[in-house]
């Protein structure tokens, strides 16, 4: 299958967003109130009763809406009628690409609802009432909202190719936790980087090291996990389907069945979107940079900064760096090892 | 609604004789014809007259070579057991490739093995199935399977243009029109086959009326007495890779034996007499013939 620029953009990138909000949601909902400090006094701010995010989960946020939102503009360049785009959200009943719009959609709703809570914070008691900010259980439920909405949408992205039968490749039981597994990832990726970056606020001591410890340590246990669904995932695709063009038009029986003359003199929209074959040479290679860059780079980095915290926020960068390259890679990949069944007319591929 | 109606009340469909098909591209140039013109408005090229001319087509002739006996017995011993295991030709790149697990042996087949290798044309469109993934994966209700004819048609005005429908044929019946931002596919001539402007013999898809040696067939596949569904009986029509569930309705019907005296299967076998039962004078017959 043709790796389009903008489909790997919106997988890669919204994919990233939506992991760095899953991490926001939970936080919300699991570890709130974390309280942050006075600035100026250091000690926890009485006068106002309200807790705050804590500036790194503001940034997350703000970078999570960024990354959403440019992968799903993306996702419209991909489109032959963009300005139709809205007609997509009507077919969830039978369709995972209406389904992703939809959720894709909602999710902005628990998103915008963590914003107002945060903008209320500023200026407790103005802009939102104080019975909502103090509301702990309405924090906790827009988290949580946040974090489901996120999984959901990613769920709902990686069906839209593991519905499709006839590119096997696709039609696998691990692109979904694959695809689950690679958002977590660059999600804490993103998160971990964001906390090594300055704050504006002052966290208790103790959260201080539970979170300098946390995410590093996260970040080794997603990437192994993600590794070892994609080595497995490798393994499956790689046994030969054994289908071949004699199949395909259903006369197996006459065996050696071989295309003397194309239908046409050009290359068609099936062969140019369905035969891609440029990255096959060189897939074993490709694999093992993604393999490295992606998983083993972050996981050692991680390990690294756990060992020697004063490397922490160079590690935290250049896991980021090494990581996201390795999952455009992954995502690349995904599309160009890909064989769409409709190649065997082509007698393109034995499959 | 991309959702799929319960059923058809009629399966209107095609019937494809690969026995007869010659591959003359006839259909697909009739079709492209009368589609350009038809209701669902154009089917533009880009590039028409230059050097890199492309564009939708509904029909696409393939071109296949069916390997004979001859080829497969000829050269090394190794050779013949290979090729009859089921293997695809060889090629520069690797004369002999490895033997696949699922490849069919060739004793099981309903089909005599030509003796000569044989060319077999082989039209592709749309199978307008029962139950295609092209119209459920559509996230704007543009795609549809009409519960009247099960005809599968695309609403060029609501298609948005994200091409999931044609990643989702395994027959590649749909193609996306870079020039209109559309996705595009056969529609069983729906403007033609109920177009009561014309004679009701022209109310038949323009592929099938342009077929020279008639190979094309339609009708209601989903009446046991229709002139298709009676054609498909008796020649053993199939359809087209059906464990992908998408239960496709259109049909093709196989090549027949060749007429070729050393066809494999129908080649007679010859039978041993024991001469000693003979009288001396047939024995001498059988003696002189024998030589």
């Amino acid at each position: 299958m043709r790796p389009t620029f903008s489909i790997i953009f919106f997988t890669v990138v919204s994919g990233a967003g939506y992991g760095l909000w899953l991490l926001v949601g939970l936080a919300h909902a699991l570890v709130w109130p974390g309280c942050m400090l006075d600035p100026a006094t250091g000690t926890v701010d009485v006068q106002v009763s309200v807790c705050r995010m804590p500036s790194t989960l503001t940034l997350a946020w703000a970078a999570g809406f960024l990354l959403v939102s440019a992968g799903l503009l993306s996702s419209l360049a991909h489109l032959g009628q963009p300005r139709r785009a809205w007609r997509a959200l009507s077919q969830w009943r039978s369709s995972w690409l209406s389904r992703e719009g939809i959720a894709a959609l909602l999710a902005y709703v628990p998103a915008t609802g963590l914003f107002l809570i945060w903008l209320g914070q500023q200026s407790p008691g103005h802009l939102v009432p104080a019975l909502i900010l103090e509301n702990e259980t309405l924090v906790r439920v827009t988290g949580a909202l946040l974090a489901a909405a996120s999984v959901v949408t990613v769920f709902c992205t990686a069906n839209i190719y593991a519905c499709l039968k006839p590119i096997r490749a696709w039609h696998n039981r691990l692109v979904v936790p694959a695809h689950l597994a690679f958002a977590a990832l660059s999600g804490m990726l993103l998160l971990w980087a964001l906390a090594a970056l300055p704050r504006w606020d002052l966290m208790p001591a103790a959260q201080e090291t539970v979170w300098s410890v946390l995410l590093p340590f996260a970040v080794i246990v997603l990437a192994v996990i993600s590794a070892a669904i994609k080595l497995a995932y490798w393994k499956q695709i790689d046994r030969p389907s054994g289908l071949r063009t004699a199949h395909a038009i259903g006369l197996d029986a006459l065996g050696n069945v071989r295309s003397f003359e194309q239908p046409h003199t050009q290359e068609n929209y099936l062969t140019h979107e369905m035969g891609f074959r440029i990255a096959r040479k060189h897939s074993r290679k490709l694999r093992m940079i993604c393999l490295l860059a992606g998983f083993a780079t972050p996981a050692i980095l991680a390990l690294l900064a756990l060992l020697l915290p004063a490397l922490g926020a160079f590690a935290a960068w250049l896991a980021l760096l090494a990581g996201m390259s390795g999952i455009f890679l992954e995502r690349w990949l995904f599309f160009a090892e890909a064989r769409h069944a409709v190649m065997l007319y082509y007698a393109a591929h034995g499959d | 609604m991309t959702s799929l109606p319960a059923a058809t009340t009629r399966k209107l469909g095609l019937v494809i004789d690969l026995d007869t098909c010659v591959g003359c591209h006839a259909c697909a140039v009739a079709c492209k014809e009368w589609n350009d013109g038809g209701s669902f408005g154009p089917l533009p090229d880009a590039d028409p007259y230059g050097k890199e001319p492309s564009g939708v087509w509904f029909n696409r002739v393939h071109s296949y070579e069916v390997a004979g006996i001859e080829n497969r017995e000829s050269g090394v011993g190794e050779k013949r057991e290979r090729l009859v295991s089921g293997l695809a030709f060889p090629t520069p790149d690797s004369p002999f490739p490895v033997p696949e697990p699922s490849a069919r042996p060739i004793p099981d087949s309903p089909f005599p093995i030509p003796a000569h290798a044989m060319s077999l044309h082989f039209p592709r469109s749309c199978l307008h199935c029962e139950t295609p993934a092209c119209v459920t994966v559509c996230p704007t209700g543009a795609s549809y399977k009409r519960a009247e004819d099960g005809i599968v048609l695309v609403d060029e005005d609501k298609c948005i243009g994200c091409q999931l429908c044609a990643w989702a044929c395994p027959y590649g019946a749909r193609e996306f029109s870079a020039q209109r931002g559309v996705m595009q596919k056969c529609t069983l001539c729906v403007d033609r086959i109920y177009n009561e402007t014309l004679d009701e013999a022209d109310r038949q898809p323009a592929c099938v009326m342009a077929c020279p040696t008639r190979a094309r067939h339609f009708g209601d596949l989903g009446d046991a007495q229709s002139d298709v569904s009676k054609l498909v009986a008796e020649r053993g029509g199939y359809a087209l890779m059906p464990e992908f569930g998408y239960q496709p309705v259109n049909r093709y019907l196989p090549p027949r034996p060749r007429r070729d005296a050393s066809c494999a299967q129908a080649q007679p076998a010859v039978e041993a007499i024991d001469t000693a039962q003979l009288s001396p004078l047939l024995r001498w017959v059988d003696r002189v013939l024998s030589r």
